[in-house]
């Protein structure tokens, strides 16, 4: 069996809401099935072997072979499986994934693993804004699993993220962890502005120095023993925190503003 | 059967089904964690007063931690499971959470999963936070040495209590000599501990007592001082007995230790002074597990 692979006849002049191609949607689907199935493209629907070439049979394993950001929902509510997609991905990708993995090998939209609760989401490249975020109206963000962004991160990412570890080895853009509720965000490069403004709980890992606004406090140097644990749980990840080994760190407690149960903690180098 | 001069009793110890857990103790060395270890096993030989019997497993390596220090694992039963997740909070709060450096992690994973740290958080007074990796949930609660870093939850398994056997010595110097060297065999058999001081028993117990109050009082037929007043189990020449008690996760780990146990004795055989190995039972009415001796050395 060969990975189910679709390709885009020619980029879409509207955005297309692909959250009914994922494995646990398409199992037990023939061909003929899965051509039939409408996608919702602007205000049309369209059947999706009008818009894509579709190949291969095997629906756990399926791959975008050319990827655009108009590709939106890529993964929605995944259960199992795999998903690939070569070039970028539109917004929400992974939302409220479930399970499964999902590989993109380009550049992320918005409120990409937003409402995600497990599996793995690895971004071969750069996630827009409000990354494991909430979507306006929801009350928690990502609330599981894995998340791995081998390039930059917009701003807001883990907005009201309630569970799970988000691993950025770039750069993240302003409010890094606002509203974080729970949860683990690591980030190898620079952050924006004010990280962490209005966090509750979670921890936000810091390899570079931070402008933290005056409701974080500092709460000095120390040895964490969790973070043995942690770098271990990390060891057998794809990408550079898999050589994370630091366990010595600066405490930022806060947003004292919002309970203060969150922390940064900032590694030396 | 007469292994190097030590006769072998035609008999059977008598085991009981117990409930068991495994929590690993690290520390920032082997000193602490055995300090710690030592202290949350304290007081805990017999259930009939104790609560719970608990001792040393084993050292582990800093390989073998989750969290890549050094130490030890802890063995602890008893007769039910809420009386073992009772005396495992009140021992870790009291014995664990209090040790300079200490963590506490899950050794047995499946079962059914019994609190390690979930109440203890309460001690961080809000201050504590948890996080989870690899499923797992950790608790990480503020003390004044730094952070107390315990896992959640601990597996619990159906095990076997009260293994035993006898050694019956011609001095009290060869009879403690021969326990000695028992013990240092069996502490190399995994899923087992020997929860007597240095696991050794000296007083052994018989159901029952002439006081109304005690459930257990001397094992007068063994007591070599009594020959003469008592239906004696000892011959003429026997001046000592030494008894040891096992605990195991399964009947096959108490198993294996009673035979690395008796074979060290009677590796000192009866140059040493060494002439019997009996073994403690109920006549078999009371306890679900039997060992039969010479079944075990065969």
């Amino acid at each position: 069996m060969s990975a189910l692979t679709f390709t885009l006849k020619k980029i879409p002049q509207q955005r297309i809401d692909c959250a009914p191609l994922t494995p646990n949607m398409l199992a037990g689907k023939s061909a003929a099935d899965i051509g039939a199935i409408l996608l919702q493209s602007g205000n049309e629907t369209l059947r999706a072997d009008a818009l894509f070439d579709i190949s291969g049979d095997n629906v756990a394993e399926i791959v975008f072979a050319n990827g655009c950001d108009k590709l939106d929902y890529i993964g929605a509510a995944m259960q199992s499986g795999r998903i690939t997609i070569h070039g970028d991905a539109g917004w929400y990708l992974g939302f409220r994934k479930k399970g499964g993995d999902i590989v993109l090998r380009g550049n992320a939209g918005d409120f990409a693993a937003s409402g995600m609760t497990g599996g793995l989401l690895h971004i071969h490249g750069n996630a827009g804004d409000f990354l494991a975020a909430a979507i306006p109206g929801d009350r928690k963000g990502m609330a599981g699993g894995l998340v791995i962004v081998t390039g930059n991160a917009g701003d807001r990412a883990g907005d009201q993220m309630r569970r799970g570890i988000v691993l950025i080895e770039g750069d993240a853009g302003d409010y890094c962890a606002s509203r974080m509720i729970a949860g683990t965000i690591g980030v190898l490069g620079a952050t924006g502005a004010y990280p962490g403004y209005g966090m509750k709980r979670g921890t936000l890992l810091l390899f570079k120095p931070p402008k933290l606004h005056a409701t974080l406090q500092d709460c000095g140097m120390h040895t964490l023993p969790f973070l043995k644990l942690m770098a271990k749980s990390f060891r057998d990840l794809p990408g550079k925190f898999a050589h994370l080994d630091q366990t010595r760190a600066r405490r930022y407690a806060g947003d004292l503003a919002n309970d203060g149960k969150g922390e940064i903690l900032v590694f030396s180098n | 059967m007469n292994i190097n001069g030590v006769l072998i009793d035609d008999t059977f110890a008598e085991a009981f089904g117990m409930r068991g857990t495994r929590v690993l103790i690290t520390a920032q060395n082997l000193k602490w964690a055995h300090i710690a270890a030592a202290s949350m096993t304290g007081f805990a030989t017999s259930v009939i007063a104790c609560g719970v019997e608990a001792g040393i497993e084993r050292e582990l390596s800093p390989e073998e931690t989750p969290d890549g220090r050094p130490g030890v694992a802890v063995l602890m039963f008893a007769m039910g499971s809420a009386v073992l997740m009772k005396q495992l909070e009140t021992r870790m709060g009291q014995c664990v959470l209090t040790c300079p450096t200490a963590a506490a992690f899950s050794g047995i994973e499946g079962g059914d999963r019994i609190n390690l740290g979930k109440n203890l958080r309460f001690f961080g007074d809000g201050f504590q936070t948890s996080k989870q990796f690899g499923g797992k949930r950790y608790w990480r609660v503020p003390v004044m040495d730094g952070e107390f870093l315990t896992e959640e939850k601990t597996g619990m398994v159906r095990a076997v209590g009260g293994g035993n056997f006898l050694i019956l010595a011609e001095s009290q110097p060869q009879a403690l000599a021969a326990g000695e060297a028992a013990i240092a065999a069996m502490k190399k058999v995994p899923n087992v501990i020997m929860p007597f001081p240095g696991g050794i028993v000296r007083s052994g117990s018989k159901v029952g007592s002439k006081y109304k109050t005690l459930i257990a009082s001397t094992n007068d037929a063994f007591c070599p001082t009594l020959k003469g007043l008592t239906k004696t189990a000892l011959s003429p020449e026997i001046e000592s007995v030494m008894e040891i008690v096992i605990d195991g996760l399964s009947d096959a780990d108490v198993r294996k230790a009673t035979h690395a146990g008796i074979s060290a004795v009677c590796e000192l055989g009866a140059a040493n002074g060494v002439r019997r190995v009996s073994a403690g039972n109920y006549g078999g009415k009371l306890g679900q597990f039997h060992f039969h001796l010479r079944e075990i050395m065969a």
